[in-house]
Order: C-alpha cells, then sequence, then structure tokens
C-alpha cells in the first residue's frame, strides 16, 4: 500500500520491513517521529519504548541484539554523545541482531545546540555508517543497513538530515509487518564480555574487516555516478546530493557522484569515479568529511587532482545548505553564465522578526516569573537546560544565565555557588530531562554539600519535541498504563532536604516557597507542577475591567503573547487567552479577571 | 503536471493542513508528490512555511527560488518573506490581515500589514483576501486554512480540480467541524472563481 509519510515515517516502514524486533530511543527534534510511527504501527511481538536517555535506549538495544533480535536505536546527533559510551564500546563487542543506530544531524542548525557531524562518530567509532538523500532512499537503505550490520555482526549508523526526516513522500509499504524469529542469547564471556585482551583483538579483527566493507560499499546500489565524463566532477551525499541532482538535470554533461556510504569510504569506488576527473567540488553540510577522505585517497593513491568544498572556502563552512546556495556555487563552479529568474526583493519593507517564545498561558513562564520577583535584588545564578524553557531566556523574563546540554544546569548551578558562597544557585529543568540526565547531578549535590535550588518545571510532558511520553506521565509507549516514577519521591530519597510542590499559577504561593529556599541551607527543591498548555483544555479567559489604567504593567513583567495592545489600550487576544491568570496577579489596580468556562 | 507550491504564515495558523491537503489532493489525481514542512522550535510563534511539489522532475523536498507558481500566504509580511520564491510570472493569495510578532507589545514597530500587501501588489500578480471577513460568518479565523484552498482551487492556477480537494477536507476534517470548513472552502472558491484563469 502507498501513503505519504515523512521521512521519519518511511525510517521507521523500512525498519519494520527489515522484520525489527525491538526499537527504542529518546526524542529529540528531528529524529522523534521514527518511534512515534512505529508505536502507531506496532506489529505483533515488537517492543517500543522511550528510553529514558538515549544511553539506555541503546544498551537495551544491544542486550537485544545479542539475542538475535533486529533492533532500532534512534536519538538526535547530540542525543550520541550521550549514548556514546555504550556505542564505543558495543563497536568493540560487536552483535549478533542487525542492529541499526539512527542519528539524526541537524544542519543549520535548526533546532540543536551544535552542528556536529554523525559521519565523524563512525568513523571514530570504526562503524559503517549510511547517508540517505530522500525519504524513499531513506526506506531501502535501511533494509541494507540490516543486512550489513548482521553480515559484519556490527552495529551501524543511519545518518538522516532534517530535510530528509521531514520531506514527505508517497512510500510503498506492506500492509502488515512480520517481526524476525529471534533466536535467542547464547552466553560466552569470551564473546559478550569487554576486557582488554578481547579490545586489542577484535581491533585488529575491525581494521581489516572495514577495508573489507569499503570494497562492499564500493559496489553498493547508493554509490552512483550520473551525468557525462567532464573534467570537472561534483561529490556530494545526502540532502546535498538531492539539491545538486535538481540542478544539474539542466546540465547533463557533468559528472555527478553520490556518496551514500561515507563510512567505510568506498575507496575503489570514488577512485574510478575519478579517472579522467582534474577538479572535484564537493558538496556536503556539516563537515568536509568526503572532502578529506578524497584528499586523502589522493595523496595515497599519487592522484592529482583539485579539491574544492569547505576547506577552500568554495562550500560555506557552517549552516545548512540548499537549492539555491547550491545552485549559487555550481554556477560559479562550472562558470555557468546567467543567474536564476526570480523576484527581486532587495527593496522589500523591513520584516517582523518573529522570535520564539513560551506559548501564551505557558506555566514555565509563571514560574520564571515567580523566582525573579521573589528572588529580586539577591545575587542569583539561574541556569537553565534543554527544552521549551530555554526561551525563559528572552526578554523580559531574562531568567536564563546559561544553557549548555541536557542535565547541565544542575550541575553548573553547584560550580557557581563554589566560586562565590554568597551567591544563590537555581537551576531550572523539565521533567523529562530531569528522568533523562538531572537525577545523578542532585545526587552529586547532595552527596559534595552543596548549596542549590533546584526548580523542576513539571509540565507532565516532554513538550519541546512534540509532547512524548516519559516516567513521570504514567503511560509507555506500548500503550501500557504504568506506575509514574514521582519526582519528589525521587528527590527525597536522594536526601533532597526540602522537597515543596507548587502551582506556579498561584504566584504567591510559588514566591513564597522560593523566598523560603532560598533562606535554608543546602539542596533543596521546588517543583513547580501545572500542566502544558499546548495539551490541556484552557480553564477559561481572561479579561480587562473597566478600572485599566492601561500602565501596561502586565506586558512589560511577564511578556505573555496574549497581551497585546490594540489602538494603544492592553487588550487580550481572546484566540490565544487560556485563562491561567497570571497576568491578573500582576495588574496593580486587578483590573483582569478570570473567567472560567 | 509540474507545480510547486509554497505555503507559509505564522507557527499555529493550520499551513500543515493545507499543504497536507494539497499534497494528498495531487497524489489523488495521479501525480508524484514531495513535500517539506517547519517542525520544531520554529513552530511557536515564529514563521512557518510548507514546500509542495508536485511532478517527477522535483529532487529536493525544498522548492528553489523563482520556481513556486503558487505561494499561499496566511499574513502579509510571511509572503513578502517568501516572495523569492515565487515565479517571475507566479501569483501570491495572501490573507491581509497581520499577524503581529509577540514581542509588539514590548517593542512596538507600529507594524500592520498594510506595506506589504502595497509591497505585493507592486511586485506580482497577487488575489489579497481579507481573511477577517471571509471567516466572520464561520466564528474563527481558523477555518481559514481551508477557505484560502477554496480561493486557490477557484483561481484555476493550482491545477487541481476542486472537487478533488474537497473529497481530501471530507476524509481529514473531523465530522464536527465539517459542514463549517465546507461552507469556508465554499466561499473561498467563490473569491477565487472572480479571478479565474481559464
Amino acid at each position: 500500500m502507498k501513503e505519504y509519510v515523512m521521512g521519519n515515517g518511511a525510517i521507521a516502514y523500512g525498519a519494520l520491513k527489515a522484520g525489527v524486533n525491538l526499537v527504542s530511543g529518546y526524542p529529540g527534534t528531528p529524529s522523534s517521529e521514527i518511534v512515534e510511527t512505529v508505536a502507531k504501527a506496532k506489529p505483533e511481538g515488537v517492543h517500543v519504548e522511550w528510553s529514558v536517555n538515549e544511553k539506555a535506549a541503546m544498551e537495551v538495544a544491544a542486550a537485544a541484539a545479542y539475542s538475535g533480535a533486529r533492533t532500532l536505536v534512534t536519538m538526535k546527533q547530540v542525543g550520541l554523545n550521550v549514548a556514546s559510551d555504550p556505542l564505543m564500546s558495543l563497536a568493540y563487542v560487536g552483535v549478533k541482531g542487525g542492529m541499526v543506530v539512527v542519528s539524526a544531524d541537524d544542519p543549520g542548525p535548526i533546532s540543536s545546540q551544535t552542528e556536529q557531524d554523525t559521519r565523524r562518530f563512525a568513523e571514530f567509532a570504526r562503524i559503517p555508517v549510511f547517508d540517505p538523500s530522500s525519504p524513499e532512499e531513506a526506506y531501502e537503505m535501511i533494509q541494507d543497513a540490516y543486512e550489513c550490520s548482521e553480515k559484519y555482526a556490527t552495529p551501524v549508523l543511519f545518518r538522516p538530515t532534517t530535510r530528509v526526516d521531514h520531506a514527505y513522500a508517497a512510500i510503498d509499504r506492506p500492509e502488515k509487518f512480520e517481526p524476525n524469529r529471534v533466536s535467542g542469547f547464547i552466553k560466552n564471556s569470551k564473546k559478550w564480555v569487554i576486557f582488554p585482551r578481547l579490545s586489542f583483538a577484535n581491533h585488529a579483527m575491525i581494521e581489516k574487516r572495514n577495508v573489507e566493507i569499503g570494497e562492499e560499499f564500493s559496489s553498493y546500489r547508493f554509490n552512483t555516478v550520473e551525468g557525462g565524463n567532464s573534467k570537472k566532477a561534483v561529490v556530494a551525499s545526502g540532502i546535498s546530493y538531492a539539491y545538486a541532482k535538481e540542478f544539474l538535470e539542466d546540465y547533463p554533461d557533468v559528472k555527478l557522484i553520490r556518496i551514500g556510504t561515507p563510512y567505510p569510504f568506498p575507496e575503489s569506488f570514488v577512485k574510478k569515479a575519478l579517472e579522467g576527473v582534474t577538479e572535484v567540488l564537493s558538496l556536503e553540510e556539516l563537515s568536509p568529511y568526503n572532502e578529506e577522505q578524497i584528499a586523502r585517497l589522493c595523496g595515497r593513491n599519487g592522484i592529482v587532482l583539485t579539491i574544492r568544498g569547505k576547506l577552500t572556502g568554495d562550500v560555506p563552512a557552517s549552516g545548512e545548505l540548499s537549492t539555491n546556495l547550491i545552485a549559487g556555487i555550481l554556477r560559479k563552479y562550472l562558470e555557468l553564465p546567467g543567474e536564476a529568474s526570480e523576484i527581486d526583493v532587495s527593496d522589500a519593507p523591513e520584516l517582523p522578526v518573529r522570535p520564539p517564545v513560551l506559548c501564551a498561558g505557558c506555566p514555565h513562564r509563571a514560574s520564571f516569573y515567580a523566582v525573579k520577583k521573589a528572588m529580586k535584588g539577591r545575587n542569583c545564578y539561574f541556569c537553565g537546560d534543554i527544552g521549551c524553557y530555554t526561551l525563559g531566556n528572552a526578554m523580559p523574563l531574562d531568567m536564563c544565565d546559561t544553557c549548555l546540554c541536557m542535565g547541565a544546569g544542575i550541575t553548573m548551578a553547584q560550580g557557581f555557588t563554589w566560586m562565590d558562597k554568597e551567591g544563590i544557585g537555581f537551576a531550572f529543568v523539565g521533567d523529562s530531562t530531569f528522568f533523562a540526565s538531572g537525577m545523578t547531578g542532585v545526587v552529586n549535590a547532595v552527596y559534595n554539600n552543596a548549596n542549590m535550588i533546584l526548580c523542576v518545571l513539571d509540565n507532565s510532558t516532554t513538550a519541546m519535541t512534540g509532547h512524548q511520553p516519559h516516567p513521570g506521565t504514567g503511560r509507555n509507549m506500548m500503550g501500557d498504563i504504568v506506575e509514574k516514577v514521582d519526582i519528589a519521591s525521587v528527590l527525597t530519597g536522594i536526601g533532597v532536604s526540602k522537597v515543596v510542590t507548587v502551582d506556579p499559577l498561584n504566584l504567591n504561593e510559588a514566591m513564597g516557597a522560593v523566598r523560603m529556599c532560598a533562606d535554608l541551607p543546602g539542596v533543596k527543591a521546588i517543583i513547580f507542577k501545572s500542566p502544558c498548555v499546548a495539551i490541556s483544555k484552557p480553564v477559561g479567559k481572561c479579561h480587562i475591567t473597566g478600572g485599566c489604567l492601561n500602565c501596561g504593567k502586565c506586558i512589560k513583567e511577564i511578556g505573555c503573547p496574549g497581551l497585546i495592545r490594540v489602538n494603544g489600550r492592553v487588550t487580550i487576544d481572546p484566540n490565544l487567552c487560556t485563562g491561567c491568570g497570571l497576568c491578573s496577579q500582576i495588574c496593580p489596580v486587578d483590573a483582569i479577571q478570570e473567567v472560567t468556562q | 503536471m509540474k507545480k510547486d507550491i509554497l505555503i507559509c504564515g505564522v507557527g499555529g495558523q493550520g499551513t500543515v493542513l493545507a499543504s497536507k491537503i494539497i499534497a494528498a489532493s495531487a497524489m489523488e489525481a495521479g501525480d508524484l508528490v514531495h513535500s517539506a514542512e517547519t517542525i520544531g522550535m520554529a513552530q511557536r510563534g515564529g514563521p512557518v512555511t510548507s514546500h509542495v511539489r508536485i511532478g517527477e522532475e522535483a529532487y529536493s523536498p525544498l522548492i528553489p527560488f523563482g520556481s513556486a507558481d503558487m505561494i499561499l500566504s496566511f499574513e502579509p509580511a510571511e509572503a513578502v518573506r517568501n516572495l523569492r520564491y515565487l515565479k517571475p510570472d507566479g501569483i501570491v493569495i495572501v490573507n491581509s490581515v497581520p499577524v503581529k510578532p509577540v514581542t509588539e507589545s514590548l517593542m512596538p514597530t507600529g507594524y500592520d500589514g498594510t506595506e506589504m500587501i502595497a509591497y505585493l501588489k507592486k511586485k506580482c500578480t497577487c488575489i489579497v483576501v481579507d481573511g477577517e471577513a471571509l471567516c466572520r460568518p464561520f466564528g474563527s479565523s481558523r477555518y481559514f486554512n481551508i477557505a484560502i484552498l477554496g480561493v486557490a482551487a477557484a483561481s484555476g492556477r493550482l491545477g487541481i480540480a476542486k472537487e478533488i480537494i474537497l473529497r481530501e477536507i471530507e476524509r481529514r476534517v473531523p465530522a464536527k467541524y465539517l459542514e463549517a470548513n465546507k461552507a469556508a472552502f465554499q466561499a473561498g472558491a467563490e473569491i477565487g472563481a472572480q479571478y479565474e484563469v481559464k
């Protein structure tokens, strides 16, 4: 049957068609829809889970793969950093059933901290990587990835980028999926227990094997040469290949070499493709991976070739590429006359800037505001974290002094106050991030006698990535209702001296809790509990009464998008207001009323 | 048929549903379709675009500059922001109702969309639709995403029959809202018919 699906859906269906038995992952844009698609299609006998973090996902899948199951692990590129500990070792130990690790890269970056390149990780870990250029190809390629993984008993990386993950195409997929038969785990400590001796022996085996895989990849169906026999050739991979192919449709003489398997580099294939070529341009996003591989290949084989790309400044070093950018680069490289005809917009009026903001009625706004007001005039460090609440950095809240990586706010709040004992360290962390990588940081604080206040912004979901459930929500991806892991109990169990739960939308209560905790020694925690407005029914609407002085305090203090000025008057946008009532608690003359529906 | 259609607006306006309906309708009509959506942080009040590419020749999910046959814009400034994508002889269908940036109340710029509409009229063929007036009978601006499809279909420039799109709407919209959506589509079609290219 044909289905019009997102690239991530195509990846999920490809894995299901390959008979995948277990799928695990942690949400992260642009990878999240893979696990969601599997959970929706869920064939009998397939286990699917949102793991607590990427490391857990990798380890759950590794054991299943030791048992002969086909497994799929999904994450975004920074998630691979979290999962790198098991992955690096797993590369030495190997697997039995096929194991494909999808790490979605995010050139731009559009919604990530880094512009890291998973192809580098593959080379670093010495494991194969596949690089699809479209949803259709991703569907086919991931099935090949399982074959490769099983043939060489190694985990395999699969690296789509945002534009492949979020592109839509029609996929011809089976109506029903059949999971593979799982042979079962066969105990053998010489094989499954990693010791220096095993690592030494396997390291040698892996290096030898990778040469073999590179050779096999040299005849792989998605490593292709198109066009004529031009002296100037183009090498591209991933979505850059799609951009280049579209542009080169009008220039069929230009040789276009596509690399679908960046590591182990298909050397024989590339060597042959470069015969008769004097100059090559490498089109790729993130890092000059292919460009450097070609340079090495030429050096080792005495091939004289001018190699252009990121290292020569012909291709931008950072940011994502596009059809337009690539068209410009290719025009220059191929010395083509003319420009595409397009409307000249250089005289366009100045466009409104639309930065992302916390939604109207978002409880995070209230939590930040309560801490800000309660701590006014005091020496504080506000350590942020990864999630919607990173947007607490925006004016007028300005409540995010740092943001580094998942869970870092908790440990950084400790570091700041060790260097400034008079300062009060605050860490803001969401519920999903708390489970993913916050708990160990709290143990660190208790163990080392730190002084800090942990603010858990508990909205009962993983909001930023599309509202996935997590251990605190009482639901899992198998559709089971499960015991909720209670954050307050976790904190009490760890030994946090004071744990209070407040409703952030009750401003006085929330500020009182902050003040109390600020004056207590040790590790304290405030759980600001209120559901995400994007998935809960609004309680009502606020409206402005006749007493409004039009002072604009509500607008200036909290910056809620639901508060606007119409003809100079402060007004509440009824389409946006959720009736959270925060503004009504700020109004100096009580001119805002909450009306419940 | 080869057609590139860009749909743009501000996060939360319902552009994704409009893009999905166009893509599904084109497939129903037997064409090969690719599309791409903005997903993630940009969705929260930020500019959003959907690229719908119909036909065999499209390899990339994104429309190149100067290539869109039609831009459906849910907001005046967003049409200008994406105007480079339009073919010089393409058409823009644009909602004249502005969405002020969420920072407008904090840092007023006086943006109200009129300058954008005037600029669009100067630069390209465009159909300006007053979304507020169009959606008033249905009680919510949320129907605009379906109404604009009516305008596009009846203008004859979309290249997909009205009936096919209506069928897709029936398939995708919950029964409770179906009648209002069909009426919104019809109201849009009446506007589009005035500009019909035969």
